[in-house]
């Protein structure tokens, strides 16, 4: 099956930071592919690159079989893009936003109106076609732009953080949306995300961008299966004697012993039989258990594995992006 | 072309729905008008001047009948008598009085011989239009006096000089309103251009534009067209209500209108150009309204919208020559009140034209078609 987008050692800097770092993966067509990393880990940067919006320093890509550099006009044509930032016009109305956008890609004037008909009903804004954007919810102004991406019939459908900054219920409305659209029209998405469970529940593949580099790269099933434990006990302890993480280590199934300040994170490739094992062993030692969790392998414990601290955390180190901004201008 | 149509089309939508911005643009200029057009326009009137006839002959004595009539008559000045110079020149000082007239002793036995008979007139000069107006009433007022003294013959010896207005009497707020013309062309331009396209740059909403096939010619075009557009939309409707605020005469008649259209053109093309220039390359929308203001004066005073420019030192002079606003400025002047033809005005559409080419030739040159 040709690649829908096939990236080779793609590369960029800024000054003397490198914000992507010689990545190479390559997307099926008719896949939900995800690109998961905390803020500031280069994927906005590497989906600006593969849309066009920024020259890559080094490498090379091709979108729908077109060079990014030599053939951008190509790669435009095919691809339809939802950027972080919302691009509607607040001014303007849902259908107003739509045609101007038709015209941008020339999408001729017959099939203009029936394309946009049919958006709208894909996204559910048919009512609210005549309606000013700015008077829309950030549910429905998300919703304005796929349907605004997808009015001149992509392929392929790049949507970067999509569902960042809406509630629980928008976001899984949105998702849902975008699900039967990409049956619908056979597309193949490209998504970049930061939440976990989005991520695990959607995409048929998952890459793992940490500090400008690929770090893992599989579906979200393989992901999981590929690191050591199946399962993580978290728990606190009182009164516990001094090798009590070694006698912890020896318990059956358990794979590692870490810890965080007094949590104690068990790798176990049987949760229930460490667990049963745990609590015994307590009880005999007299030690007090204070919390105790037990949980199957997440993307964050993935996470983790492959970069040595939680996305959480991760999540709040300050963004290199604020940092480079203060060096470009 | 489609895409610099979507763009064009997309600017003339917004502002639509954003008619605010219209306004915007012409708020500052017609409050100039009305009230810096007012408050500059009219003739210095109700001065205090102190009269001190040390002389007391019947020379003096025609001076001061021919002051008061100028007093009664033209109100230019009220007169206020003095025994004692030096207390009129105290008065002066402390501002109690706007100038002295002194009529020195011997002045009568003086006028009487033909020997060079002076009154002196000691004005506040530190405001220069009093000063001027005094010292004009006063000539006048001395001319007078010569013309009606037995001793003056009948037919003038000496060259006179007779003065022949070529145009109506221009009020000041008619001569403030070309400049307000090219002054809210140039507001449309800053605010419904340059400003909102940065604040749209720093909202991500290009990133929209960029993605799509458009080509680096058509987004320029696109901007730049509907810029020109609102600019001379804005320039258009000012010249409407400005010339029945300012009342100039025939203002509609359309051979007139035509030219005034043909310069606010040029100039909205002109003033988008050199907005384009200045933002292709900035980022920050906070340094676009910083410049904005200080451009404003920059621009405006020294085009001659407000005082001539001959009055100037040679280094506003100089700026002035460069100005963009000068040219349009001085066109407007021709055809709004001088009702003059193309003749006039082509070396300052010649100079627009060139302008409006070499700016845009830059901007291109500039303009990044990748973040």
């Amino acid at each position: 099956m040709k690649a829908a987008v096939d990236v080779r050692g793609l590369t960029k800097r800024f000054g003397d930071f490198t914000a992507v770092n010689e990545i190479s993966f390559s997307v099926k067509e008719g896949e939900i592919f995800g690109l998961l990393g905390p803020n500031g880990a280069g994927k906005s940067t590497l989906i600006r690159m593969l849309t066009t919006l920024m020259v890559p320093t080094a490498g090379a890509a091709t979108v729908g079989g077109a060079d990014i550099v030599r053939d951008s006009d190509t790669v435009r044509r095919t691809i339809g893009v939802i950027p972080q930032a919302l691009t509607s016009d607040p001014e303007l109305s849902v259908e107003e936003n739509l045609i101007i956008f038709a015209r941008l890609y020339g999408v001729p004037r017959e099939r203009r109106k029936h394309l946009i008909t049919e958006l709208l009903e894909a996204v559910q804004l048919t009512e609210w076609r005549d309606k000013p954007v700015k008077n829309l919810s950030g549910g429905m102004r998300r919703r304005v732009e796929i349907a605004r991406g997808l009015v001149h019939e992509p392929r392929i459908f790049f949507l970067d953080e999509p569902t960042t900054g809406l509630d629980p219920v928008s976001r899984t409305a949105v998702w849902e949306m975008l699900h039967r659209i990409k049956t619908a029209r056979d597309l193949t998405v490209i998504v970049t995300t930061h939440y976990m469970d989005e991520a695990d529940k959607l995409c048929d593949r998952i890459a793992i961008v940490d500090h400008g580099k690929l770090v893992a790269l599989d579906s979200p099933l393989n992901l999981k299966a590929s690191i050591p434990g199946r399962n993580f006990i978290e728990a606190s302890f009182g009164g516990e004697p001094d090798d009590w993480r070694a006698r912890l280590q020896r318990l059956p199934a358990v794979d590692s012993v870490s810890g965080e300040g007094n949590v104690v994170r068990i790798a176990s490739n049987n949760g229930p039989l460490t667990t049963t094992a745990l609590i015994a062993a307590a009880a005999e030692s007299d030690v007090a258990v204070r919390s105790l969790a037990v949980h199957s392998t997440t993307l964050d414990d993935v996470f983790v594995h492959f970069t040595g601290r939680d996305l959480r955390d991760a999540l709040q180190e300050p963004s290199p992006a604020d940092q480079r901004l203060l060096i470009r201008r | 072309m489609q895409g610099a149509f979507a763009i064009i089309e997309r600017e003339l939508r917004r502002l639509r729905r954003a008619p605010m911005l219209v306004v915007m643009s012409l708020l500052l200029p017609i409050v100039q008008l009305v009230i810096l057009g007012h408050a500059f326009g009219g003739r210095v009137r109700n001065l205090k001047v102190g009269l001190v006839d040390q002389d007391h002959g019947v020379p003096a004595v025609r001076i001061r009948e021919l002051s008061n009539a100028i007093a009664a008559n033209a109100q230019t000045f009220e007169l206020v008598p003095y025994d004692d110079p030096g207390q009129a020149l105290t008065a002066l000082r402390n501002g109690r009085l706007n100038g002295v007239l002194t009529i020195p002793p011997g002045f009568s036995r003086r006028a009487l011989a033909g020997n060079e008979p002076r009154v002196a007139l000691i004005a506040d000069n530190t405001d220069t239009f009093v000063s001027a107006t005094l010292a004009g009433t006063m000539s006048g007022l001395l001319g007078a006096y010569n013309s009606r003294t037995p001793n003056a013959r009948r037919i003038a010896t000496q060259p006179t000089l007779e003065l022949v207005e070529v145009y109506p009497y221009v009020p000041y707020v008619q001569y403030l309103l070309p400049g307000l013309i090219v002054m809210s062309i140039f507001m449309m331009v800053m605010i419904g251009g340059g400003i909102i396209y940065l604040d749209d740059k720093a909202r991500g909403l290009h990133e929209g534009y960029l993605v799509t096939p458009i080509s680096k010619f058509e987004l320029i075009l696109g901007f730049n067209v509907s810029g020109a557009l609102k600019a001379a939309l804005v320039g258009v409707v000012l010249m409407i209500i400005g010339s029945l605020i300012a009342g100039v005469p025939n203002a509609f008649a359309p051979l007139k209108v035509l030219r005034l259209l043909a310069v606010i053109v040029l100039t909205s093309v002109a003033l988008v150009s050199m907005m384009f220039l200045l933002m292709v390359r900035m980022s920050s929308p906070l340094m676009a309204r910083a410049m904005f203001g200080v451009l404003n004066t920059l621009l405006y005073f020294p085009s001659g919208a407000v005082y001539p420019q001959q009055a100037f030192p040679s280094w506003l002079r100089t700026m002035a020559v460069v100005d963009p606003f000068t040219y349009p400025v001085h066109a407007l002047k021709c055809v709004l009140l001088k009702d003059t033809g193309f003749a006039a005005i082509t070396t300052d559409l010649t100079y627009l034209l060139a302008f409006s080419v070499v700016t845009m030739a830059a901007a291109t040159f500039l303009f990044k078609r990748e973040l």
